[in-house]
């Protein structure tokens, strides 16, 4: 009996473990909600991740128009929960639609310069642009160009929205936002600082020049270079020989050439007065158009016209290694006795310079190329360092105006290191909030 | 007015690029690229007319007067004028721009590559006579220059310590001075427009 009722525990229990493993069996079998049955073959589909939130669109600030900046908060599965997002896809409406043949419908349009008509659409969700997982950004930059693809029209309402795409390919859409325009702004307030930096130098400058009119004495320090002009002219003279004047590299619209031509209008006046000979040779072709009229102005100025020769400054070529040789030439064949380098200069500096030094000319260099500075300094007799370029027009002139604008650039670097003092002092202090606002946003 | 025209163009010209670079508007950006990305292309087309004006004139002059190394303006002028022909009568006839490629490859391209390698034969004699150490300035920088070229030897176990030396010297004392020059270039370069735009450096336009 006993052996009875244990064979009925055994068959009951056996039959309870079968009843659970087939009620198992069948819930594994049954299609999970993410799963599908395609011909008995079971893909996995990952669930949607979840959408981004809070998507914001402004017009970008301080820019000519025509892009958008976007922020957003990323979505709870993207660098969390199930970390599913493989990139965000941004979307837009309405779109320009075209290349078409003729006009469509009554809304804005146009015609490009290949003569295809291109217009609005409304409704239609262009994406523009897919960017990884993990950002929360994005700047949508478009072209001003109406012929061009990428042409974003101003003051056209915009809607936008994001997908966020899984690594499976499933897609979650964010709220729309919109409509939002874009349009240009009249005024960069990121550059505040900078407006209220060129008044106070100006103003400044404006003072000075004032109190130089008036009469006050204002003390420049002396440079070796600006004295040493005279004397090289001098000895040009004495010696017979030609003075060579090398404008540089630099294109007319560079501050260095401008300042170069100031002083060649000094040195030519000179040269006109001693009547020595000047050569000019000149690397790009409106650098000497402007180079002959300034020559011609101080030989006027001098009252010695007649000596005047338009081929006293000429154009050489726009190839820097064979105006290098050129001038080399000159230097060698003429014996010049004083070589001018003022201006924009690069890796021909020091083969002229080189050059010069052993032709035994007296050589005054200036350039503002930090690069540049250390060969001039090595291979020349003087040499300007970067602002004293600017500055040895003034102090050519003695002209009590042109030193009241350099006594205003000396108070301007006192001001300066003052600035830089009080924010090593926040920087050490850890003042970010001194720092932060005088930030400069361009 | 002659001289008052000019000043008038150049004040009226940098008040507007001073005023454009404040205003990010599509239409200053136009007037910007009008005058200042525009122009200059168009003038220089023609300005590059004048300086090939003026070169030639020079050549011949000096072939005339049989001025010093004169024959050398010859092999100028042939440059200039084989070269153009090829350049311009290449376009529509294909065997002469195979004759410019091949004049440009083999005879500009080894002469400047020569005048540059020049440079090497330069910098050596220029370190030489920058690092002789007569005074204590002198010396300061020639153990800064051996120092900073020292950092491309392989020196065993020094080659840590110099390297970090060589840095600090770049990093430190060279870039400090470097920005104080840049900060005095920038600072002359707003004073240097401003004399020029106000009218008050006019050298260039010769005497008041």
């Amino acid at each position: 009996m006993r052996t009875t009722h244990c064979w009925i525990c055994i068959a009951a229990t056996v039959f309870i473990c079968c009843v659970l493993s087939l009620s198992a069996a069948a819930q594994v079998d049954e299609p999970h909600s993410d799963t599908l049955i395609v011909d008995s073959t079971t893909i996995i589909v990952e669930p949607p991740p979840a959408p981004i939130s809070n998507l914001q669109v402004v017009d970008l600030p301080n820019d000519h128009g025509h892009a958008f900046h976007l922020t957003w908060n990323i979505s709870a599965d993207d660098l969390g929960g199930r970390n599913n997002v493989l990139q965000y896809r941004i979307l837009r409406t309405p779109g320009w639609a075209g290349p078409l043949t003729e006009p469509q419908g009554d809304g804005p349009q146009w015609r490009n310069e290949q003569g295809t008509w291109w217009h609005l659409v409304e409704g239609v969700w262009d994406t523009i642009a897919s960017i990884p997982a993990g950002t929360a950004e994005y700047f949508n930059r478009g072209g001003k160009a109406r012929e061009g693809n990428d042409y974003s029209p101003d003051d056209v309402g915009f809607s936008f929205k994001i997908l966020s795409v899984g690594t499976g390919g499933a897609v979650s859409e964010s709220a729309i936002f919109g409509p939002v325009e874009s349009s240009g702004q009249w005024y960069h307030t990121g550059k505040t600082w900078v407006v209220l930096a060129v008044l106070i130098f100006g103003g400044l400058m404006l003072t000075m020049v004032r109190l130089a009119r008036g009469g006050r004495e204002l003390y420049i320090r002396p440079l070796a270079g600006i004295n040493a002009v005279d004397e090289a002219i001098g000895r040009a003279t004495e010696m017979g020989r030609p003075i060579l004047y090398v404008l540089g590299l630099g294109a007319p619209d560079e501050i260095a050439t401008i300042a170069s031509f100031t002083i060649l209008s000094r040195v030519a006046k000179k040269v006109a007065e001693y009547q020595t000979e000047l050569i000019v040779p000149c690397y790009d072709s409106i650098v000497m158009t402007i180079a002959q009229e300034t020559v011609k102005q101080a030989y006027i100025d001098a009252g010695r016209v007649d000596d005047y020769n338009e081929d006293m400054v000429y154009f050489v070529t726009q190839n820097q290694f064979a105006y290098v040789a050129a001038v080399n030439g000159v230097m060698l064949r003429r014996q010049t006795a004083t070589n001018f380098y003022l201006g924009v200069f690069y890796a021909e500096s020091l083969i002229l310079a080189e050059t010069g030094s052993l032709a035994g000319s007296i050589q005054i260099s200036g350039t503002d190329r930090v690069t540049q500075l250390p060969f001039f300094v090595v291979a020349c007799d003087y040499t300007l360092i970067g602002e004293e370029l600017y500055a040895a027009s003034a102090y050519l002139g003695r002209e009590p105006i042109l030193l009241g604008t350099l006594k205003a650039q000396d108070y301007a670097k006192a001001l300066l290191l003052v600035a830089m003092v009080i924010g090593v002092i926040a920087g050490i202090l850890n003042l970010g909030w001194l720092t932060d606002y005088f930030a400069l946003n361009i | 007015m002659k001289r008052q025209f000019p000043l008038i163009i150049i004040f009226s010209c940098g008040l507007f690029m001073v005023v454009q670079y404040f205003v990010p508007h599509e239409k200053s950006e136009f007037f910007y690229e009008f005058i200042a990305l525009d122009w200059p292309p168009i003038i220089g087309v023609f300005a590059l007319m004048l300086g090939v004006i003026s070169l030639t004139r020079v050549s011949i002059t000096r072939i005339r007067r049989k001025t010093e190394a004169w024959r050398y303006s010859i092999v100028t002028l042939i440059g200039l004028f084989v070269m153009s022909a090829f350049g311009v009568i290449g376009h529509h006839y294909p065997p002469l721009s195979t004759a410019f490629d091949w004049s440009f490859n083999n005879i500009m391209i080894p002469i400047s590559a020569t005048m540059f390698s020049l440079l090497a034969f330069f910098i050596a004699s220029a370190a030489y006579r920058a690092f002789r150490a007569r005074s204590v300035l002198a010396s300061i920088l020639l153990v800064a220059a051996i120092i900073v070229m020292m950092r491309f030897f392989p020196l065993g176990p020094l080659t840590s310590v110099v390297g970090k030396t060589s840095d600090w010297i770049l990093n430190v004392p060279n870039l400090a001075a470097k920005r104080a020059i840049l900060i005095g270039v920038g600072l002359g370069i707003v004073s240097t427009a401003m004399k020029v735009v106000l009218g008050i450096e006019r050298s260039y336009l010769g005497k008041d």
